[in-house]
């Protein structure tokens, strides 16, 4: 009888107890971040997606082109293309496609890059509602943060639409071969707190 | 104010009233709950929709009430319907005789503790019908629990009405409220000369009150993690939107209760002032408490909580009903 008593007084202080540790919290501060309007310091070893290296020399991609990252990755998802300009030593990239579907981010092709030509990005909110978007012209986003950044000149403006003199139609010019019109991504907004 | 007190119109204010009061509060108590969800778990809870989140509840309202109802195939469908309306209905018919204040009521009848203990008792059918009629092996798990539990909690209970019925000596909640007038010791809760257990006969009230209402940590009727949503899972829409109302329309009242029956009603805790927000105030604390107590501990087993019921609280409530009477035949208090 007395240990029943006992057991149920214990039992109750216990509870009591447990009652004052939530009523603690409960005035203390909140310690969420409230993701949307507030965001946390990105990590400086993040993984994200691979992105090309910009040289600080000349401004254009590091990279040469010798496939060392596309034979490493596992999975298959880097095209790279590369061309030699004329009057340079070594090639130099031309068009570079990670195929984010597949990627897994293991990182093989950043160890495998001997001159430290590609890197992992710090972008992570990544949503989209196509597929296509997820195959990445990194080439083509390198050129838009070079002239962001005022490092190269802006592409030349197109040549003039030119009337054929026989038959009067207007021809458009043609795009630049390089530059391959691939849909944006969504937004990408990275404030870092 | 003598067109006030014919009695159609009388009526239909008290109707008017008690609505608006349980559907107000029903949505934000809802508020309050994912407030201190929040707050006690060191998150902010709802803060997007409106200042605070304060336009929260609308939102769902609104949500619930544009979503279809769906009867799902091989259910019986009067039952099922009725399920949510047998829920909320006995709440709202025991908020009528319930005293705000000393003339805030909707009705000063002679035997408000019977009538209100008396409707309470259809809470179980509602859901165990609602279970039942859902043609659900959750739900009909959910039944079979909800029968068992309050079968279990309503008799510690009663006995504990029994105890406070001798102790004031009527069953109209008014005149239990005036006995109770002067400072906060002439409350029930503080008469330990009349039974020195007094206070653990409040918290026995207050535990059943929580099994009664089926709320954590004796939800056993709605266990997420266990039963899908239990007797409620096939409900769609504004059927679950109800269901939901009346779980709070229910605390509402057993906290009302709690405060006639224990804290005093509107009478004031130092002797002056005596007013409608007195009872507000101990009811919208009885009823942080529940949400305190909901967010501080996980859900009892199935057999803790019997266990509880049968081999602690009615002992105990049984000991203090006599403990009383003996006290007051001998002490003629």
């Amino acid at each position: 009888m007395m240990k029943a008593i006992k057991e149920v007084v214990g039992g109750f202080n216990s509870l009591v107890t447990g009652m004052r540790i939530t009523l603690g919290q409960f005035f203390k501060p909140t310690v969420t971040v409230h993701y949307p309007h507030q965001t946390l310091k990105i990590p400086p070893r993040f993984r994200g997606h691979i992105e090309l290296v910009r040289d600080p020399v000349t401004g254009k991609a590091a990279c040469y082109a010798c496939k060392l990252c596309e034979r490493a990755c596992p999975s298959d998802c880097i095209t790279v293309e590369g061309a030699k300009l004329e009057g340079a030593k070594k090639k130099s990239v031309t068009s570079y496609t990670l195929d984010f579907t597949k990627c897994s981010l293991c990182g093989s092709c950043v160890e495998a890059c001997r001159d430290g030509a590609i890197r992992f990005s710090r972008q992570y909110n990544l949503a989209s509602t196509s597929r296509e978007e997820f195959v990445m012209d990194l080439f083509k986003k390198l050129e838009d943060e070079a002239r962001e950044a005022g490092d190269i000149p802006p592409a030349p403006p197109a040549p003039a639409p030119r009337v054929d003199v026989t038959s009067g139609i207007v021809v458009p010019a043609a795009s630049s071969p390089l530059r391959i019109e691939t849909p944006k991504p969504a937004e990408l907004k990275s404030e870092v707190k | 104010m003598q067109f006030l007190s014919s009695e159609p119109i009388r009526l239909l204010v008290s109707l008017v009233g008690i609505l608006s009061f349980v559907g107000l509060n029903a949505a934000y108590l809802v508020w309050v709950e994912r407030k201190g969800a929040g707050r006690f778990q060191r998150r902010h809870g709802p803060t997007e929709v409106g200042f605070a989140g304060l336009l929260q509840p609308i939102a769902d309202a609104a949500k619930l009430l544009s979503k279809q109802l769906i009867v799902p195939q091989g259910v019986d469908a009067a039952l099922f319907r009725a399920a949510p309306l047998l829920m909320m209905s006995p709440a709202l018919m025991s908020l009528a005789v319930i005293p705000f204040s000393d003339t805030l009521a909707a009705r000063n009848i002679n035997v408000g503790l019977l009538m209100i203990f008396a409707l309470g008792s259809i809470n179980v059918m509602a859901v165990m019908l609602g279970g039942w009629a859902s043609r659900n092996k959750y739900a009909i798990i959910s039944a079979a629990r909800v029968v068992s539990q309050n079968v279990a909690y309503e008799i510690p209970m009663l006995l504990v009405v029994i105890t406070m019925i001798m102790v004031t000596g009527t069953m109209n909640l008014n005149e239990i409220v005036q006995k109770q007038a002067g400072a906060f010791w002439n409350w029930n809760l503080f008469k330990v000369w009349v039974n020195p257990l007094m206070p653990v006969t409040f918290l026995i009230f207050y535990i059943c009150m929580l099994a009664e209402t089926n709320r954590a940590p004796f939800d056993m009727a709605e266990a997420e993690s266990e039963l899908v949503a239990g007797a409620y899972t096939e409900y769609s829409g504004m059927g679950f939107g109800v269901f939901f109302m009346a779980e709070y329309a229910n605390i509402l009242l057993g906290c009302s209760l709690a405060t006639v029956l224990f804290l005093g009603g509107w009478q004031s805790p130092i002797g002056i002032l005596p007013g409608v927000f007195w009872f507000l105030i101990k009811m919208y604390f009885l009823v942080f408490t529940v949400v305190w107590v909901r967010w501080t501990f996980p859900r009892t087993q199935f057999y803790g909580l019997l266990n509880l019921s049968w081999k602690i609280l009615i002992p105990v409530s049984l000991f203090t009903l006599i403990l009383t009477g003996a006290m007051m035949k001998l002490f003629k208090v």
